[in-house]
């Protein structure tokens, strides 16, 4: 118990790693709102392309999702971060997971944009259509906000899973909560600052694992 | 040498990616069984723990829900390094493998007991009084009438989450677990030449590419009529 205490839950060390902790803290959340909303518009942009009437766009769409489904994050991120210098662009760590999870998360958030614009009926559109609404306003006024709407829990279910994927950028160095509790490790020799960190990130998402949770049993008790 | 020469010369470096491929290989092998035994472990443990919560006894249920909370709101990276980094300065000592083994399936174990208990929810109470009007205990009840139907409701959002967390057999490249990423990144630094990061690449398409096709037959052969 005194070893657990002494080791986990050291106040002393914990003073010390607070600073860095809170720094961490602060490129995490930045990192989160630079990577949430550009995921967002990318797989709007990729959901709403998708329903071109042009093959070779909706294949090319296709093989994109997919592509970028199959490869692990990390392993996406290490490319980037570590490929990419060699063609001469030095793209700086936040560039390069921003890039890394722009991909990654715009084609998550594409395929559940693609399931909420499907589940619009057809007759929608004709009757937008024969308002005078133009195909563009139809999407932007009538088939968006409802397909929206129709995919929130996944919304917030793929969002959850971003955020805890910034964690990933510890890899590459860039100083985010995970890494910030691992650099104060090191220097501390105590394995505070990573329950701490644990701590952090269970503090903030415990909210949306509980709203999800509630969706979730909603989702499956409509079959 | 022209830049398209030199472009081939960094990334499809043959001699290099030749000399790296046997170690992709072995890592491919070490993510397959990484990956195998992630997905045994963590779906037999959801089920149990949906079974158990299906007994409804208050304290127990509040402690599932607890750790399963806990498991969801944690990154999966942040559990593999306090596995593996600080659960050690306690006297609990794990090889990387263990640890990367034992955080992913407790998170898979997590999202699954959610999944299979919301399924269990899903089955009308009438099936249940029906059961055990007919003379089937409580278990046989849970086993024969309700598990069966809850099970295949909640193929398509297992399949999923399986998935996505057997992509994160990854992460174990972090504590030097030999799977595809750790070989191709320390073939990388060996090398300074990102080629076996290319060749890493492509072993995850050989192996992920099936897979999420497999999960998008899934999610067809099992669509959710809305």
């Amino acid at each position: 118990m005194e070893l657990l205490l002494q080791s986990f839950f050291n106040l002393d060390i914990l003073k010390q790693a607070w600073p860095f902790l809170l720094s961490g803290f602060w490129m995490t959340v930045k990192l989160t709102l630079v990577v949430v909303p550009l995921g967002l518009a990318g797989g709007l942009a990729v959901a709403l392309l998708s329903t071109a009437r042009s093959r070779a766009v909706r294949w090319t769409l296709i093989v994109y999702v997919d592509f970028f489904r199959a490869f692990p994050p990390l392993v996406l991120l290490m490319f980037i971060a570590f490929g990419v210098p060699f063609l001469g662009i030095d793209l700086g760590a936040f560039a390069a997971v921003a890039l890394s999870f722009l991909l990654n998360t715009s084609s998550y958030y594409g395929e559940i944009f693609r399931a909420g614009i499907e589940s619009i009926p057809r007759g929608q559109y004709e009757a937008a259509r024969s308002t005078g609404l133009s195909a563009v306003q139809t999407l932007g006024y009538v088939v968006v906000p409802q397909a929206v709407r129709n995919v929130v829990p996944d919304l917030v279910s793929n969002t959850l899973e971003v955020i805890k994927l910034t964690s990933l950028a510890s890899v590459v160095a860039l100083p985010e909560l995970l890494f910030a509790a691992r650099e104060a490790q090191s220097v501390t020799y105590n394995a505070t600052p990573i329950i701490a960190a644990g701590m952090i990130y269970l503090v903030c998402l415990w909210p949306l694992v509980r709203l999800l949770s509630r969706f979730e049993h909603r989702q499956i008790a409509l079959h | 040498m022209t830049s398209l020469e030199r472009l081939a010369d960094t990334f499809f470096n043959v001699p290099v990616m030749v000399q790296y491929l046997p170690k992709i290989v072995e890592g491919f092998f070490v993510t397959i069984e990484l990956a195998l035994a992630v997905v045994a472990a963590g779906i037999t443990a959801g089920l149990v723990l949906a079974v158990v919560r299906a007994f409804r006894l208050r304290p127990v249920n509040f402690f599932i829900v607890l750790v399963v909370d806990v498991l969801r709101a944690l990154p999966p990276l942040v559990i593999i390094i306090v596995f593996y980094f600080a659960l050690p300065t306690i006297g609990i000592r794990m090889s990387a493998w263990v640890a990367t083994w034992l955080a992913l399936a407790l998170v898979l174990a997590a999202f699954a007991e959610e999944i299979f208990w919301a399924g269990i929810l899903a089955v009308p109470k009438g099936q249940w009084e029906a059961a055990r009007s007919t003379g089937l205990t409580f278990l046989q009840t849970l086993t024969d009438v309700v598990l069966p139907q809850a099970v295949r409701l909640t193929i398509p959002p297992l399949t999923n989450r399986t998935i996505a967390i057997t992509k994160g057999t990854a992460l174990g490249a972090v504590v030097a677990v030999g799977e595809i990423l750790y070989q191709a990144q320390s073939a990388y630094s060996f090398s300074y030449n990102p080629s076996p990061l290319l060749l890493g690449a492509i072993a995850y398409l050989i192996l992920f590419v099936p897979v999420v096709y497999f999960g998008r037959w899934i999610e067809t052969r099992f669509a959710w009529k809305r």
